[in-house]
């Protein structure tokens, strides 16, 4: 019973939660809020995702928009195309077309993993790019998804429940992972990538694991971003997305759980809170603040908010040390 | 444990952090004392930015013109713009935003058909009108009953260069060279290549290039191996004046024609004598005598110094229909503003007579103009199917 | 056959493009390994550089050699300045923190230049001033050469041999080998790293300066977001021929130029620039470390 009440309590727990606050919610606040919740979430699932591949692993992705553009066009397409095909219970639908998007966006990351066989580095970070690219001239010319008219029509099922039940999924999912013999394995292979095999770690497997983990969580934000957009269109997934992606990672802390998703809500709302700036001055200072910002606190900064530790240390340490005083 | 304890508490401190912004109640939608507020959106930063501020430009010149005569029922329009830095998914934000916190009347946007696509269901969900100056698709009306528009679909445009290629410049043969990133250059391509092999004649080339591309010389080079007699390049004036240099310097020395994405003066600043002789399908003539469009024009310089483009021009009049619904409106909410653009009937802008029809687009009819350096000389109308 | 030959020269004349800004991302990742992605962004500011100065020295519309020369020494020195203070205030600071960290910190440069120039520039495409005259020198069949092209590839290549001069015979590239080969041994010898360093980011930044002033006058059109997908594909020519070697560079730029216009004129224009990335995905999976680059293999 003990174990059960460890595995699962938390999850069950977390579920309800979202649960009223799903339905509490939008008596509270208005679609803006909620606009920013969910994207806000949407942001987490792809640093905390990238995190396991740039910070756990030590590999470099800047290719993660590739991954979110197949999950949300796999998921969309299905909605779109196959209403309710899973039968009449639209969370049921979502659910499952999520999923599959995921699935599908983990192969595209299997692919990808296969060449950090060979290449390291920057050469890795380049076919990670490219790959991203290639997936975004495909979609282009794939008719059936509308090319560059875009996918429209999606229906919006995702709601705030959904987007925080699978912020909650990825982030339970890789603390979970990081914390079991798994999870060494990766921080060895970050850590020494020769001695890691010396002491027999498959570190062709554990970075190809990293990366079908990654894209699947790059998959479901995703299919959450296509569902709440209700339209896709293949310009949305450049390389620049992928840039703002790893750049929560670095901001955040690599390999900082925690700092990863305070870097992604930071970042998602910093251009908002600018706005106000904007209607003043009457010129767009919002991208070039936002821009400032970042070099400075690179500067200031340089481990990240959080380095690799998460909130949670940084707590402990608090205490601690206000203890001792 | 107690790290993913924490871990969920910070998930849900984040969510608490935007505690206190609760919705505003009391006054009337979108009129603050004397003021109307109308909301912009569109890409005023970002790779598309060059089309949103010139929208925003002509917008800002028809309200300002519009208050200085008075204002509509009296009150002053107050005009509040936001930045979409050319994402779809920060258009969401922006319109969510300007109906939701700034309380608009009715909004002004977007300028491509895929923020409007992003944008409209928040419009229609919150039954806010919304008049997109320059959204070809003809997807977006089709979005709900608040959603309208006052350019050309793209079907109409790719159908009017068709018959004019076909009837007036008699070729058969076009090539046809299009933007694949861009949906309203991937929507003419279409519906050119349908009229036109409709009427009998032959697409006998068909290449594409990506926007804020430099180099066109490889698809011209094949392009001109198949020598067509015409080739129809339904871009943005951004990249149709190089493509159209290269062409002149490959040797092809066939008629280019285009769409009212050409309509700028850049088109022939970087274009230079490559593109004189041009001719595209456009909402109007600079060379014409209609008061209206004189007055624009003067009055565009003036405040500017440069000569408006076929955007700004389609911003201004986008921002006139909209006064003249709010004018003409029963009373001041959104329902009446919706039900008054519904019923626009020949409202004389500067891109033509607009008279809404049931779908919520206009019924306009085209010019055929041609390219006679920085301004254009008008060749034939063609009307609305 | 001639649309074959106008297909090579066209991707002649674009791959020496491509190479000359590469010259920059592989100069910078040798001595440093950053991918420099404010290069780009250097080369925009060239462009604009030569823009004003031409417009300020009213030779915007009187094509000559001495014009093109006056712009093309005017940018590059612009863009030399640019590039120092970049390194100097950017990047320097972030000498001995990780990589990623410089990354980042170079794609928020170049988005600072982007959206500063939006703001400066303004967002609509400017006329790059005419400041040589085009012409045919010859023509074999319909194959043109243009006077242009060949301005752009003899200043190109010229600008490569003056490169690797300054770096196989100088003591400065010396210096900068040595500095690439291991900088903590470098400054054992006696080597001033930073200044080293600097002049790098000087030489590389000066060569985009020149690439945009090149690229001004063969594509006159000019705006804050141009240097974006050029970039892109300079740097794919770099880390093709192998990043951090400046033979490959020039290699890597050239396959791709030609690459590309064969993808266009026989294949699909639709798939450009999946292809060009296919091919390097391809051509890495082959050769990981570039076609010119060594493969060195970790020991413990």
């Amino acid at each position: 019973m003990h174990t059960i009440r460890r595995t699962f309590g938390l999850p069950l727990l977390m579920l309800v939660v979202f649960g009223v606050l799903d339905w509490f919610f939008p008596k509270m606040f208005d679609l803006y809020i909620q606009t920013l919740i969910i994207y806000c979430g949407i942001n987490m699932i792809l640093a905390v995702s990238l995190n396991l591949v740039n910070g756990f692993t030590g590999q470099f992705s800047i290719g993660h928009a590739g991954f979110m553009a197949v999950g949300a066009y796999i998921s969309a397409f299905l909605s779109v195309s196959f209403p309710n095909w899973a039968g009449p219970f639209i969370n049921l639908n979502f659910f499952l077309n999520t999923v599959i998007g995921g699935l599908f966006a983990a192969v595209a990351g299997y692919c990808v993993g296969l060449p950090s066989l060979r290449l390291k580095g920057d050469y890795l970070a380049i076919v990670t790019l490219g790959f991203g690219e290639i997936i975004r001239v495909l979609l282009l010319n794939v008719d059936a998804v509308g090319g560059a008219r875009g996918l429209y029509g999606i229906p919006k099922y995702s709601t705030l429940f959904w987007t925080l039940t699978w912020v909650f999924i990825c982030c339970f999912t890789i603390v979970r992972l990081m914390r079991s013999t798994h999870g060494r394995a990766f921080l060895a292979v970050r850590e020494d990538e020769i001695a890691a095999e010396a002491v027999g770690i498959p570190t062709t497997r554990y970075k190809v694991i990293a990366f079908v983990i990654s894209a699947f969580f790059a998959g479901i934000a995703g299919s959450i971003f296509a569902h709440f957009l209700s339209y896709l269109n293949p310009s949305i997934f450049t390389f620049l997305k992928s840039f703002d992606v790893v750049v929560m990672v670095v901001l955040g802390g690599m390999g900082s759980i925690s700092g990863s998703c305070v870097a992604a809500i930071l970042i998602t709302l910093l251009p908002e809170a600018l706005r106000p700036l904007q209607e003043i001055t009457k010129i767009d200072f919002r991208m070039i603040l936002y821009s400032l910002t970042l070099i400075v606190l690179m500067l200031t900064k340089p481990q990240g908010l959080f380095g690799s530790l998460e909130i949670s240390d940084l707590w402990k340490k608090y205490v601690r040390r206000s203890a001792s005083n | 444990m107690s790290h993913i304890k924490l871990l969920s508490a910070v998930a849900l401190s984040a969510l608490l952090l935007l505690v206190g912004c609760g919705k505003k109640e009391g006054e009337a939608v979108g009129v603050v004392g004397d003021e109307i507020l109308v909301g912009e959106f569109g890409s005023m930063t970002g790779n598309e930015a060059t089309f949103g501020i010139s929208t925003h430009q002509g917008i800002e010149l028809a309200i300002e013109e519009i208050n200085a005569a008075g204002g509509v029922k009296g009150k002053k329009i107050k005009l509040i713009s936001l930045d979409d830095q050319g994402k779809p998914e920060e258009a969401v934000t922006a319109a969510t935003k300007l109906i939701t916190q700034d309380n608009v009347i009715a909004l002004l946007g977007e300028v491509a058909s895929s923020r409007s696509l992003a944008a409209a269901p928040i419009a229609q969900q919150y039954k806010i009108p919304m008049l997109s100056p320059s959204s070809t698709n003809q997807k977006v009306t089709e979005v709900g009953d608040y959603i309208f528009r006052v350019c050309f679909i793209d079907p109409f445009q790719g159908t009017v260069m068709a018959k004019f290629a076909h009837d007036h410049l008699n070729v058969k043969k076009v090539a046809v060279i299009y933007d694949v990133k861009s949906d309203y250059s991937v929507g003419l391509a279409k519906f050119f290549k349908e009229t036109f092999t409709g009427l009998g004649g032959e697409i006998i080339a068909e290449q594409t290039y990506s926007g804020n591309d430099i180099d066109f010389k490889a698809q011209l080079t094949s392009i001109k191996t198949v020598k067509p007699e015409a080739i129809f390049i339904p871009g943005y004036y951004t990249e149709v004046g190089l493509l159209a240099r290269q062409a002149r310097g490959l040797g092809i020395e066939v008629p280019l024609l285009g769409g009212d994405g050409w309509d700028s003066s850049k088109l022939y600043e970087i274009g230079q004598e490559a593109i004189m002789g041009g001719y595209f399908s456009n909402h109007y003539t600079t060379d014409s005598d209609d008061p209206r469009v004189r007055q624009f024009m003067e009055a565009f310089k003036n405040k500017y110094t440069v000569f408006p483009d076929g955007l700004a021009a389609m911003g201004y009049d986008a921002a006139k229909v909209l006064a003249d619904a709010i004018e003409r409106s029963e009373s001041l909410t959104p329902e009446g503003i919706r039900n008054a653009l519904a019923t626009t009937k020949g409202f004389a802008g500067v891109t033509g007579v607009i008279t809404m029809d049931e779908n919520r687009n206009p019924t306009k009819s085209a010019v055929v103009v041609q390219v006679a350096g920085t301004t254009n000389k008008y060749v034939t109308t063609i009307q609305p199917l | 056959m001639e649309e074959f030959l106008q297909h090579v020269i066209n991707g002649v004349s674009l791959g020496s493009i491509y190479a000359l800004i590469a010259l920059g991302y592989t100069m910078v990742y040798g001595i440093l390994q950053l991918i420099n992605f404010a290069h780009s962004d250097v080369y925009m500011v060239g462009a604009f550089v030569g823009f004003y100065a031409a417009r300020f020295l009213n030779i915007a519309d009187s094509p000559s050699y001495t014009s093109f020369f006056t712009i093309l020494l005017i940018a590059m020195a612009g863009c030399a300045l640019l590039g120092f203070s970049i390194e100097r205030f950017a990047y320097r600071p972030l000498r001995n923190a990780p990589r990623l960290n410089v990354l980042i910190t170079a794609i928020g440069v170049s988005l600072f230049l982007e959206y500063t120039g939006q703001v400066v520039f303004g967002a609509t495409p400017q006329l790059f001033p005419n400041i040589l005259e085009d012409s045919i020198i010859f023509s074999f069949g319909g194959a043109r050469v243009t006077k242009m092209d060949a301005t752009i590839l003899v200043t190109a290549v010229g600008l490569m041999i003056v490169l690797r001069h300054i770096i196989q015979n100088t003591l400065l590239g010396k210096a900068m080998r040595a500095t690439s080969f291991n900088r903590h041994w470098a400054s054992l010898m006696g080597i001033s790293v930073d200044r080293i360093i600097s002049m790098t980011f000087i030489i590389g930044s000066a060569l985009a300066g020149a690439g945009a002033v090149l690229v001004g006058m063969k594509y006159p059109k000019i705006e804050p977001l141009m240097g974006v997908m050029i970039g892109l594909k300079a740097f794919v020519a770099a880390v093709l021929g192998g990043i951090g070697n400046i033979p490959g560079a020039v290699l890597g730029g050239l396959v791709i130029g030609i690459a590309e216009e064969f993808v266009v004129g026989y294949i699909s224009s639709t798939y450009r620039d999946a292809l060009a990335f296919s091919i390097l995905i391809v051509i890495l999976l082959f050769r990981p470390a570039g076609l010119l680059g060594r493969f060195s293999v970790e020991k413990v």
